[in-house]
């Protein structure tokens, strides 16, 4: 009898859960620096930038779509890399673990380290930055369905990206500058209407403009909608533009997803 | 016997940008029985890895049968699991799971297969039950070695490839290693191990394959290797302050000679016959020549 999938990969899980808090790298850059940042943004820059709306409220949300691109693609781009060098993946691939398996722990250590990390930046958002939990029903529901679609958006691009990287070692330095510099064009440390067309039409290529559009439209007020560049929330075209990428992501991983790197 | 593996005319061929097409394995031939302990031989590059892995399963062939276990490696028909549930793998140097213990890997890993043995017996067996709740990292190279074993066996596997095992072992180490491989012979497991040490050979192999440049060269028993049993014995001793040796098929006959001659004990008598490492080099040295 085989030992089912779905177990293994519960227990790849466990594992990888167990291995991510042994690791102080990863629990201070994966969680803690977001945290840092919000307190130092979050407190540097608190005038109002519409009635009643505070620029710190505004990075607020914009964290909180970094926080679902940091656990996901972050995380998977930089780690699974360094897995291939180490040979981690290459002994794998010699038990009779399906690979399946493997893609549910990523999924559980993704889920697990996005959720405390959302928790975390939404509660200092409420005890400090002026945040509010989503007053209605339907705001509730959209920021479920928000995380979760921006979550499987960025895990499987994640996955996608980790074939780019060489070497383990080499993996953080080309993905860490990339989320960064879309954090800047994607109206995370800036107002995004008030950033150059250049780089508005750039970043609305890629999914974190639309995570943070679609969390503002959760956590800000309705009518901060007309300050938008498209003087709307766009919800439509989130979903469009974050389905497209999870298709495209996935396509990517089955076609390109290397076990070794020769 | 039965095969546990065979091989007929695996041939792979590496294509270089700059250099052209390099042929790793260039028509090569092996059975390895149900049971032995059969080693495969040969300098660096010379293609023991890329069969090793072909055999494994890692990596495709350009030509050739491949037979293990009844399975082809590069072609399993939706089979894998079944296939890799009976087989065990000890690849070269890994550096994974720093962060796990011992114990947290080998009983893990354990879940993967059908039936595992007891992790902690394993963990026994390769000897560092004083390490089981160690982090990975802390281990030393050959502990980290062992626990490569324990990963490879933990699913009581009918074949246990290992590819070069004890390189950078201290030579204390290599024997407990060697033990090691030994028990699991006589536990019914078939071995396949690759190396460039000699004495391990020597020691652990039923048969041994000599590859260079992709191309087996002779697969004999250690002692019959290039006909090294019927190879001239030499015979050397001190005669008036001096070192005398002559080569010969009859030893035996000679050195009675020389007890006559000397009516007695005879001064720094030795007799031997090439060490494996001789003969092996010079198979390899002779290939080196003509190719």
């Amino acid at each position: 009898m085989k030992p089912s999938v779905l177990r293994i990969g519960l227990l790849r899980g466990g594992l990888e859960i167990k291995q991510f808090m042994r690791q102080r790298e990863s629990v201070v850059f994966t969680l803690l620096f977001p945290v840092m940042l919000l307190f130092i943004f979050g407190s540097v820059f608190k005038d109002n930038i519409a009635p009643g709306v505070t620029f710190s409220r505004y990075f607020v949300a914009g964290m909180i779509a970094s926080g679902l691109v940091n656990t996901g693609f972050q995380q998977l781009a930089i780690t699974i890399p360094m897995e291939r060098d180490s040979g981690t993946l290459k002994r794998l691939r010699g038990t009779p673990m399906s690979p399946v398996s493997y893609f549910i722990g990523k999924a559980i250590l993704v889920t697990v380290s996005m959720l405390v990390q959302v928790a975390m930046l939404l509660g200092f958002g409420l005890a400090f930055f002026g945040l509010h939990l989503p007053s209605t029903g339907e705001r509730w529901f959209r920021f479920i369905w928000l995380v979760i679609l921006g979550s499987i958006c960025a895990t499987v691009l994640g996955i996608a990206f980790a074939s780019v990287p060489k070497s383990g070692r080499g993996a953080s330095a080309i993905v860490s500058p990339i989320v960064i510099v879309l954090q800047f064009f994607s109206g995370v440390f800036f107002l995004f209407s008030s950033l150059p067309k250049w780089m508005q039409d750039f970043a609305a290529l890629f999914p974190l403009k639309w995570l943070t559009l679609g969390m503002r439209s959760i956590f800000l007020p309705d009518n901060f909608a007309i300050k938008e560049v498209a003087h709307s929330w766009e919800t439509g075209r989130t979903i469009l533009v974050l389905v497209a990428w999870t298709i495209a992501g996935t396509l990517i991983s089955i076609k390109t997803f290397k076990w070794s790197d020769r | 016997m039965q095969n546990a593996i065979k091989v007929r005319g695996l041939r792979k061929v590496y294509e270089d940008k700059k250099n052209g097409a390099k042929v790793a394995v260039d028509g090569i031939d092996l059975n390895v029985e149900t049971g032995e302990i059969f080693a495969i031989l040969g300098p660096n590059g010379a293609g023991k890895t890329t069969t090793v892995e072909i055999l494994e399963g890692y990596r495709d062939r350009d030509a050739g049968e491949v037979s293990v276990l009844g399975f082809d490696p590069g072609d399993l028909k939706g089979q894998d699991r079944t296939w890799r549930n009976q087989i065990g793998i000890v690849l070269q140097s890994t550096s994974d799971a720093e962060d796990l213990t011992v114990a947290e890997t080998v009983s893990h890993f354990a879940h993967y297969y059908s039936n595992p043995k007891d992790s902690e017996e394993v963990i026994a067996a390769v000897g560092l039950t004083d390490k089981t709740n160690a982090r990975i990292r802390t281990l030393s190279g050959g502990q980290r070695r062992r626990l490569d074993v324990a990963l490879g066996i933990v699913g009581g596997p009918k074949i246990l490839f290992l590819d070069e095992p004890t390189t950078g072992f201290d030579p204390e180490a290599r024997r407990t290693f060697w033990e090691l491989i030994k028990t699991l012979q006589i536990e019914g497991t078939t071995i396949l191990l690759t190396t460039h040490y000699l004495d391990e050979a020597e020691a652990l192999a039923n048969r041994v394959a000599v590859i260079n440049n992709g191309r087996i060269l002779e697969v004999a028993t250690p002692a019959n290797l290039g006909g090294r049993m019927n190879a001239k014995a030499r015979v050397a001793w001190m005669a008036n302050g001096r070192r005398e040796e002559i080569f010969t098929d009859s030893p035996t006959k000679e050195v009675a000679l020389l007890a006559k001659n000397f009516d007695g004990e005879i001064p720094e008598l030795v007799v031997s016959r090439p060490s494996l490492e001789e003969i092996y080099l010079t198979m390899i040295g002779d290939q080196e020549v003509s190719a």
